[in-house]
């Protein structure tokens, strides 16, 4: 067989039943592709062995004839789900060498389905970025290039923040997906930003478990992918109820799979004016194009208003700072990760936090400590909740009024350039949310899937918004777009030759 | 705000006039429950540092709070013991700040919405007083490790073992107006959460502590600038704390000086309190509901069924003692402060004399048991001893004098007490004829004092001790005054 990474993750599946691959073969050419992409500084820690250890189990398992659904299936873990033996990082510097002695839910959810770990990804640090560039460990590379001629532009292209290690992973094909976490669009954005599928569900539906915490009311887990069908097969595993998560829901998880290819005739489709302003006049040119497919593929449109959009990224840079700088508090140098002396305790906490966040936390941290403090509190928390729920009220309604879901923009842009956007104004990098932070203020999953590319040659990327548990629409849908769009040719690997 | 009238018994007197004392109380009461809070680790005291805890209570990184339901029937349980308000939706907020035995940085406690809220507590400060002390809520929340500063010169150590053990706070209104009252509230809550089952109650073992709020006034005057004493772990300390407060307080207002708002710490070594921070050092906490945990929802019939399965409590089991048993409202008191008391009272009265019994257990026995420093449950002498020698006395075997001393034998030497007296010969001489003999014997040895008797009756009790020396004071007494008064003529 050809190189097994040009495989989509279905296909792979397939492939290993069918024994027309090894599980040992694909994750063997795998870790060769990893170790030749280490210029996109895409993973924090690489597991050859113990990935090829599972492999050999799986390979061992499908001649049984007793292949579990991922059986074999080589991933790359997102460095902010704690993995059992193997270092956890958040891509920050306070959790120094930290290993977990548990697993977190979701990756457990994987591991029990028969998929193995390549290794750790890379992300903004606590998940905290939107271009991968706030990791303590380097920024991640894209894959991806700007057109220059007829050749490529050198800059260094950011493949999107926080999931930055899993979307260029899988662009890059050095995994056939990965997990990801999004709590403002750290799902969806560099899904966009790199041709792949990016898919956020709903609030509850995977497990919060075991992955380290950044903004707990508003994170999610969910999967990168490079085709819908694949995200649709990697939720399935990740989702379900989880005891040790009183925030998870317990209702069942549909076979997503099945949603691949199911007609999208008669489904009522929302498009929000007031999402029209938010992203350039290239963006604005593929929703429309987006629109078109989905009325060919036989659904119907309808311009909906969700009037409180414009409120809803100045409220969530209050929530999740909020949320952020009590869920770090741990992070005192007391018990695990990096501790620096000092005269006393106080000392200690600020040397160990100062050294061991980035600018960006610290920010973050600063802004919720100043959100929540008194004399503040209703100022800021109080309203940015209301705001929330005014948001939320928005989407219920569209609903109510028989919308199945609800088309946008991904982002505003095509990916940008390493230290192009916020080393001035890191309001110029939130800004990159503008279409995604909507989605986890409701609690609602949120689709990504790549539309085509723009004039610089890079990917744009459609938002699917659904009814809440109703994933299942939402890949019906997004698969409905992605036949529709132009096929994603992902970049040649001129990475190994990258110093 | 004025919740109690002013009553002039209770004021201090300061060199300016006279003085009221006004005490609110934080109790904080440890959850009896197997678990923690939010964790299944063992909540139980002690075992060897940093043994008891989860990787929750060790807050390590992706860990999530479950609530743990015992700790929440705890809780209503108590609220109904209370006579309060069960709130069927309570929220869950985080107390940010850092200390190392805190690992999450914030405690999760309840703010705005607790579990409980409004009830009252009803306290006998003497037999003649009663109080009503209103509980302004009650609330779930986690408590912290321990830190531990003398194990080396240059570093503190941490045990968790405590980390996320269940706390409910109780906040009282400020109606309690003396030292005497704050002991007497702090002892009837005790003893109505032992009868819950919801707190052993171990001061000892910080299961109890209070945070003592005292402020000074002039009678009728707005209520003053009060100060928080921390921590106070035992029913006297909050009693000499409350005293020597006010008297602190009371000082500096006679001086013209004025109260600054602080947390204070009470040293009983020196009978002091101490500025532990100032109203400017206080912690911004920075609350915030807990986005990990949901609003802790039930439903009325959820409480219903926990109030059924409640145990009769010391308010109702002291107003049944006094309709029952026909005792007097302080002994009844008295009997109903530990539920193990009553259960002993009531097990040694059952077909007997109910007052009798009442009588000996408040007086002989509890005299005694409080004099060895022993509880009822280690009582040498069963409820069942107590009732023999109750059924000896009332069926006249045996003197009540001779009770006491074969209560002595009981508590010493353990067995029956009919045998006892069986086999020792306590038994009461009612034989008239043996008794005939020693009278006759006695009026013939003193002749004098038979004249005196006749002419000052009086004198009969000092016959009445001779015939019972020489009997070995096994005659019955009646008797031997019935066969006096006839052979004396008086």
């Amino acid at each position: 067989m050809s190189d097994p990474t040009h495989l989509s993750l279905a296909e792979a599946r397939d492939a290993l039943v069918a024994k027309k691959l090894s599980a040992t073969e694909l994750t063997k050419a795998h870790i060769e592709a990893i170790e030749k992409a280490r210029a996109l500084n895409a993973f924090l820690t690489e597991t050859p062995e113990l990935a090829l250890e599972a492999a050999r189990d799986s390979d061992a398992r499908i001649a049984r004839g007793e292949a579990r659904p991922l059986e074999g299936l080589p991933l790359g873990i997102k460095d902010l789900y704690c993995t059992k033996g193997v270092r956890t990082t958040a891509a920050s510097r306070i959790l120094d060498d930290f290993t977990p002695t548990y697993e977190s839910t979701v990756s457990a959810n994987l591991w029990r389905d028969g998929a193995l770990m390549l290794g750790k990804l890379n992300l903004d640090e606590f998940a905290m970025g939107s271009s991968n560039e706030t990791s303590a460990f380097g920024p991640v590379v894209s894959p991806w290039r700007r057109k220059k001629g007829e050749g490529f532009d050198d800059a260094k292209i950011v493949p999107g923040g926080s999931s930055g290690g899993s979307s260029a992973a899988v662009a890059a094909r050095l995994a056939l997906g990965a997990t990801a976490t999004d709590t403002g669009g750290s799902i969806r954005q560099p899904a966009a930003f790199t041709g792949t599928v990016g898919i956020k569900p709903t609030y509850g539906r995977c497990s919060r478990w075991g992955i380290v915490a950044f903004a707990s009311s508003l994170d999610q887990a969910g999967p990168i992918t490079r085709t819908v069908r694949d995200a649709a097969i990697m939720l399935r595993s990740m989702a379900g109820h989880d005891p040790k998560d009183t925030t998870s829901v317990d209702a069942p998880v549909p076979d997503y799979e099945a949603a691949i290819g199911a007609s999208v005739k008669g489904r009522r489709i929302g498009i929000p004016k007031e999402y029209r302003i938010g992203g350039g006049a290239e963006i604005n040119a593929l929703w429309d194009q987006g629109v078109a497919w989905l009325r060919d593929a036989g659904a119907e449109i309808v311009e909906i208003s969700l009037p409180h959009t414009r409120f809803a990224l100045p409220a969530y840079y209050i929530i999740a700072p909020a949320e952020a700088s009590s869920n770090l508090a741990r992070y005192d140098g007391v018990r695990y990760g990096l501790r620096e002396k000092g005269r006393d305790i106080a000392d200690m906490y600020e040397k160990t936090r100062a050294k061991g966040f980035g600018a960006e936390v610290r920010r973050r941290v600063m802004i919720g400590a100043y959100v929540l403090s008194h004399g503040y509190y209703d100022a800021f928390y109080v309203r940015a909740q209301k705001i929330r729920s005014l948001i939320k009220r928005d989407f219920d309604e569209a609903f109510a009024a028989g919308v199945d879901a609800v088309l946008t923009p991904a982002t505003p842009s095509t990916a940008f350039a390493q230290g192009e956007k916020g080393a001035a104004d890191p309001v110029e990098m939130y800004l990159n949310d503008i279409f995604t932070v909507t989605v986890n203020m409701a609690g609602l999953p949120g689709i990504a899937v790549p539309g085509g590319l723009g004039a610089d040659g890079l990917p744009l990327g459609l938002q699917l918004i659904g009814r809440p548990f109703d994933e299942a629409t939402l890949f019906s849908l997004a698969a409905a777009l992605e036949s529709a769009a132009p096929k994603i040719d992902f970049p040649q690997p001129w990475w190994t030759d990258a110093k | 705000m004025n919740t109690r009238e002013t009553q002039p018994s209770k004021l201090l007197k300061g060199a300016t006039g006279d003085w009221e004392v006004v005490v609110g109380m934080e109790i904080h009461a440890q959850v009896t429950s197997k678990a923690k809070l939010f964790s299944g680790a063992s909540a139980e005291y002690g075992g060897e540092p940093n043994n008891h805890v989860s990787l929750v209570d060790a807050a390590m990184p992706g860990m999530l709070p479950v609530i743990n339901e015992e700790c929440v029937k705890q809780a209503i349980r108590t609220g109904l013991g209370l006579q309060a308000q069960i709130n069927l939706r309570s929220v869950f907020d985080r107390k940010n700040y850092f200390y190392p035995d805190l690992p999450q940085g914030y405690q999760i406690s309840q703010y705005k919405h607790p579990i409980v809220g409004e009830g009252e507590v009803i306290v006998d400060v003497t037999p003649s007083e009663r109080i009503t002390v209103g509980i302004e809520r009650l609330h779930l929340e986690q408590d912290a490790g321990k830190s531990i500063h003398d194990l080396s010169a240059t570093e503190s150590h941490v045990d968790l073992n405590r980390s996320g053990v269940a706390l409910m706070e109780i906040v009282s209104k400020p109606d309690i107006r003396s030292a005497e009252e704050a002991r007497a509230y702090v002892s009837k809550l005790r003893t109505i959460l032992r009868y819950i089952g919801s707190c052993d109650g171990n001061m000892e073992q910080g299961s109890l502590r209070a945070d003592v709020n005292v402020s000074v006034r002039k009678p009728g005057a707005p209520f003053g600038t009060r100060c928080e004493i921390k921590n106070v772990n035992s029913i006297r300390f909050i009693g000499q704390a409350v005293e020597v407060e006010a008297r602190r307080q009371i000082g500096i207002l006679e001086d013209g000086g004025v109260i600054a708002q602080e947390t204070r710490l009470f040293d009983p070594g020196k009978g002091e309190t101490r500025s532990m921070r100032s109203k400017e050092e206080a912690h911004d906490y920075r609350y915030f509901p807990d986005p990990d945990l949901l609003p802790l929802e039930f439903d009325q019939a959820y409480v219903d069924a926990l109030k059924v399965e409640l145990p009769e409590l010391p308010d109702e089991k002291r107003a049944r003692f006094v309709a029952d048993y026909g005792l007097p409202p302080y002994d009844a008191g008295v009997l109903v402060a530990e539920r193990a008391s009553a259960d002993f009272f009531e097990e040694a009265a059952k077909g007997r004399d109910a007052k009798l019994v009442a009588n000996w257990v408040i007086n002989e026995l509890f005299g005694r048991l409080n004099k060895e420093g022993l509880d009822i449950t280690r009582s040498p002498v069963s409820a069942a001893a107590i009732g023999a020698i109750v059924d000896l006395i009332s069926t006249s075997v045996i003197s009540g004098k001779i009770g006491k001393d074969l209560f002595e034998i009981v508590w010493q030497e353990g067995g029956d007490p009919r045998e006892i007296v069986e086999t020792r010969g306590l038994k009461q001489v009612t034989d008239t004829g043996a008794i005939e003999k020693a009278i006759d014997e006695i009026i013939a040895a003193n002749p004098d004092k038979v004249a005196q008797a006749k002419a000052k009756p009086t004198m009969l009790g000092w016959f009445v001790g001779q015939v019972m020396k020489a009997t070995g004071g096994k005659a019955n007494p009646q008797a031997v005054n019935e066969l006096l008064k006839s052979r004396l003529g008086v």
